[in-house]
């Protein structure tokens, strides 16, 4: 955000903060340490409220549930947003001195009274306005989010919604107050800021910034397109519209993790190559024509990752990987050996180095020495003698305006309804959920046996099921319009009625991703996982056998 | 669809926003909790002077008498034993093995809890301390089987001369000290050292309850509770002798509120908790700390980034811990961090 693709805030502001607003996160079972943070600031007095259509264990801890439809996030946020305008609680020196596009932010979120957001959220409009004041007069305030703001076809949209709030306050760049998008997994920060985002290089630079591009190939000694790659959801649509022939996937699944599987594993059939490097044979490697064995390198080799709070810090080799198993960066080199390019065999301090001498503003002053002593640094850290940045943007507080630099701009959305619209012949919405003691499609939390661990059901509100004369345990038949499953049926109080859920933890028993719609943010490129519109069929009740001598 | 009201009382929440007075109040904040960070706000700490066994000494006031030996002692006052306090953990004050004298106080002070105060005299080697710690590391040792807990403690009880063995032969194991009640046991009759044994729990895959090692240090209750977890899933049930550490009802641990991320093991002293893994390993002759290594890294699941300690024996990771001075653990973890690692290790699936 404002140029810098990373959360502002460290955990430890969590504690100090008198508002968190959970958004679209189960933080106690998805991010369970950061929440740990979350619950010391509680113990001290910090109020909490919690934002999502499920009434989560997170909510459980909280001062206020806003249990919104699934895909109203904007709607709800452009009446908060309204609700502080109209109250004065706007931080008019703030956004005066440091934003830009207010005039417009506040012509887009006029229409979007509490009565309204009502309408279209089901949420009551005094607990609306109650948040807004809330946020509004609170000294430190952060906002938390994850997939339940970004998996969706408005994932950005969501985003700038809620960074308008933090601007229209100024709750953006202080201690304690900060816009805190939670990682799903251990490095997607960091291969973020490595470049693995089709339009920017290592370091954050913009593929479009021809000094940085220039500096690159002076160091790779390869010209770089200044034209942006492909994302995932793109190259999908790519192996659809037939040219993008050959894939090579390191460290995804997305036989299982893709929406809209059935039409994904089609597309991957029909590559003329697909090679897989992974830790497994995940179901993707089933498929492939070439599979390339790797350590698990968080144990069995040596690198960094980078933490939702920008902190980059070292993995180190602990046990032996087995039998063929290499790492990533030696498989890599070796193919860039076959394919005519030179790069010997780096240690991954090298590599490390190597990006130290290109990303000049984030990581520069990290050496692996001093990740070692501080226990990981936070981005951006330009020189040896940084001490790192646990709180981004406070450059906007700042009285001289050369010191301020870029204003943050305002970005209004409208409200857009999910795509996957409820009907009466799709009344339901499906949501996707996470729960503590599994972790995406499984492959790794599959390995170790969990005392917390049920079957794969579909949860659903148990009024919902009485209407379609549906018991708990039951199985069904869910049905969406790309797809249809068979599970279980487990009731849930956290729902409510009209809404379902399924994890995407066991795909080998519920593979819910058939159900899901691979209609993509065209923004971010992330899928619509997290509404999908359903029916739900009993299926023909079994008929208890009945046991000799009873 | 309407929402829930947010004020329907609920497990776990606390009280409830008052309609009109939704305005948070700026949380109090104590001096030592404060942040790290670009903002100072707590208190600023002054130097206090306090003479540790007559040598002076100056600390932040606001430290405890533990933290002002660990920090300015001589390596022995450095060494105070302790059992129920981590450094990762607010004071406890349940063991009393950490007493040391104070001038002007009638009795013993715990000085793990007690917080230094300017021109204090404080002295840690006398016969009176000395004793105190004798007696309450000799009591444990002959009522709990300590012979699992840290180097520290059977170096602190070679130390101090403790000798369990003088309170006679240690009774027969107990079955039933999961059910008594306050003031139903039998009075002892003397011949031989009453103690706590009792068959080891082993409920769930993950962890086991050997309450035969428990000294009641109550470190667990507190990781479980408001030191780390939150969840509250153990607490102590019983009076007395019959104390013990209980789920609610006395549950199995899958029928419990526990949430399995082990931080209970992790601070336990003396190996009541631990993991399935180490206690088959060792029920099996294959428990090796001598040739164990440990390795720093990252948690290879949600982006938190916590450190990890891998504790590896023969090549396999046999235990997952946390430095407990690190920022973002504080040495605390969830269930996939202590016991997600197997997957590395389930050769058959790589």
């Amino acid at each position: 955000m404002f140029g810098a693709g990373g959360g502002t805030s460290a955990y430890v502001e969590a504690e100090n903060a008198d508002l968190l607003v959970l958004w679209g996160t189960n933080a106690r079972e998805t991010h369970p340490i950061f929440f740990h943070h979350v619950l010391q600031g509680l113990k001290k007095g910090t109020r909490m409220w919690s934002v999502d259509p499920r009434r989560t264990s997170t909510a459980q801890w909280a001062d206020g549930w806003l249990g919104l439809d699934v895909g109203t996030d904007v709607a709800l946020a452009n009446a908060i947003g309204r609700e502080i305008i109209h109250a004065g609680l706007v931080n008019e020196a703030f956004v005066r001195r440091s934003t830009t596009g207010f005039d417009d932010y506040r012509a887009t979120v006029e229409p979007y009274t509490l009565e309204r957001c009502q309408e279209i959220t089901g949420v009551d409009a005094e607990l609306v306005r109650e948040l807004a004041h809330a946020y509004g007069r609170a000294d430190r305030a952060q906002i938390c989010w994850t997939l339940g703001i970004t998996e969706h076809h408005n994932a950005v949209d969501n985003v700038f919604s809620l960074i308008n709030l933090a601007l229209l306050t100024g709750h953006v760049g202080r201690y304690g107050s900060g816009l805190v998008p939670l990682r799903g997994q251990n490095n997607v920060q960091g291969g973020g800021d490595m470049g693995a985002i089709p339009a920017k290089l290592p370091g954050g630079y913009d593929l479009g910034d021809d000094e940085a591009r220039a500096r690159f190939e002076k160091t790779w000694g390869v010209p770089v397109s200044p034209k942006p790659g492909m994302h995932l959801s793109q190259m999908f649509d790519a192996m659809h519209a037939g040219t993008l022939r050959t894939l090579y996937c390191i460290g995804e699944n997305p036989a299982e993790s893709e929406a809209n599987a059935t039409h994904a594993r089609h597309l991957l059939e029909g590559l003329d190559h697909l090679v897989v490097q992974d830790i497994f044979r995940t179901a993707t490697a089933d498929m492939a024509d070439v599979v390339l064995p790797a350590t698990a390198d968080w144990c069995e080799y040596e690198g960094t990752v980078t933490s939702s709070e920008r902190r980059v810090q070292r993995v180190r080799k602990a046990i032996d990987p087995p039998g063929q198993a290499r790492p990533d960066t030696h498989i890599i080199c070796a193919i860039a050996d076959r394919l005519g390019h030179h790069w010997g065999e780096p240690t991954a301090e090298e590599v490390w180095d190597e990006l130290r001498s290109l990303s000049l503003n984030w990581h520069h002053g990290m050496t692996y020495a001093r990740l070692e002593e501080h226990g990981g640094l936070q981005w951006p850290c330009p020189t040896e003698d940084h001490p790192g940045t646990p709180l981004l943007h406070a450059r906007l507080w700042a009285e001289d305006p050369d010191e301020r630099g870029r204003l943050a701009p305002f970005m209004p959305a409208e409200h857009q309804p999910p795509l996957d619209v409820l009907t009466d012949e799709f009344p339901i919405r499906l949501t996707t959920v996470r729960v503590l003691d599994a972790y995406n499609s499984g492959v790794q939390s599959g390995g170790y046996s969990s005392p917390l661990r049920r079957r794969e059901s579909l949860r659903m509100d148990a009024t919902d099921a009485a209407r379609l004369g549906i018991a708990d345990g039951d199985r069904v038949r869910v049905v969406s319009r790309r797809g249809a499953v068979e599970a279980p049926v487990a009731f849930d109080p956290s729902l409510r009625p009209g809404l379902a859920s399924f994890t995407p933890h066991f795909s080998e028993e519920v593979d819910i991703n058939v159900l899901t719609n691979d209609a993509w943010d065209t923004k971010s490129g992330t899928s619509e996982f997290k509404a999908t519109a359903v029916r739900v069929e009993p299926l023909a009740q079994h008929v208890a056998t009945p046991i000799a001598g009873e | 669809m309407t929402a829930t009201d947010p004020r329907h009382p609920a497990p776990g929440s606390r009280a409830p926003v008052t309609p009109g007075s939704s305005t948070p109040r700026r949380a109090p904040l104590g001096g030592r909790q404060g942040p790290e960070g670009s903002v100072l706000l707590g208190t600023i700490s002054r130097m206090v002077t306090v003479t540790v066994d007559g040598r002076e000494v100056r600390v932040p006031e606001g430290a405890t008498i533990l933290e002002a030996l660990k920090r300015e002692g001589t390596p022995a006052q450095a060494d105070t034993p302790t059992l129920c306090w981590a450094p990762n953990m607010k004071p406890i004050n349940a063991c009393r093995v950490c007493m040391v004298e104070v001038e002007g106080s009638r009795v013993l002070v715990p000085s793990c809890a007690r917080k230094i105060e300017d021109g204090m005299e404080v002295r840690t080697d006398t016969e009176k301390v000395r004793h105190s710690r004798r007696m309450v590391l000799e009591l444990l040792a002959s009522s709990v089987d300590m012979s699992q807990a840290g180097a520290d403690v059977q170096r602190w009880m070679e130390e101090y001369g403790v000798d369990a063995a003088r309170y006679g032969e240690p009774a027969p194991p107990s079955d039933d000290r999961d059910r008594r009640h306050a003031g139903h046991h039998e009075p002892v009759d003397g011949t031989v050292a009453a103690n706590v044994a009792q068959p080891v729990k082993v409920d769930n895959d993950l962890y086991v309850r050997d309450y035969s090692r428990c000294i009641l240090c109550y470190k667990c209750v507190k990781a479980c509770g408001t030191d780390a977890q939150f969840t509250f899933a153990i607490s102590a049930a019983g009076r007395g002798f019959d104390i013990r550490i209980a789920t609610e009802f006395n549950a199995e641990l899958p029928d419990s509120a526990c949430v399995y991320c082990g931080n209970c093991i992790g601070v336990c002293p003396t190996g009541a908790l631990k993991s399935v893994r180490e206690h088959e390993l060792r029920e099996n002759g294959d428990w090796h700390p001598e040739q164990e290594s440990v390795t720093t890294t990252i948690c290879s699941f949600c982006g938190v980034g916590c450190n990890l300690e891998l504790h590896v024996q023969r090549g396999q990771i046999v235990n997952v811990t946390s430095p407990a001075d690190h920022s973002v653990t504080h040495g605390h973890l969830c269930i996939k961090g202590r016991f997600g690692f197997q997957h590395v290790q389930n050769l058959a699936d790589r």
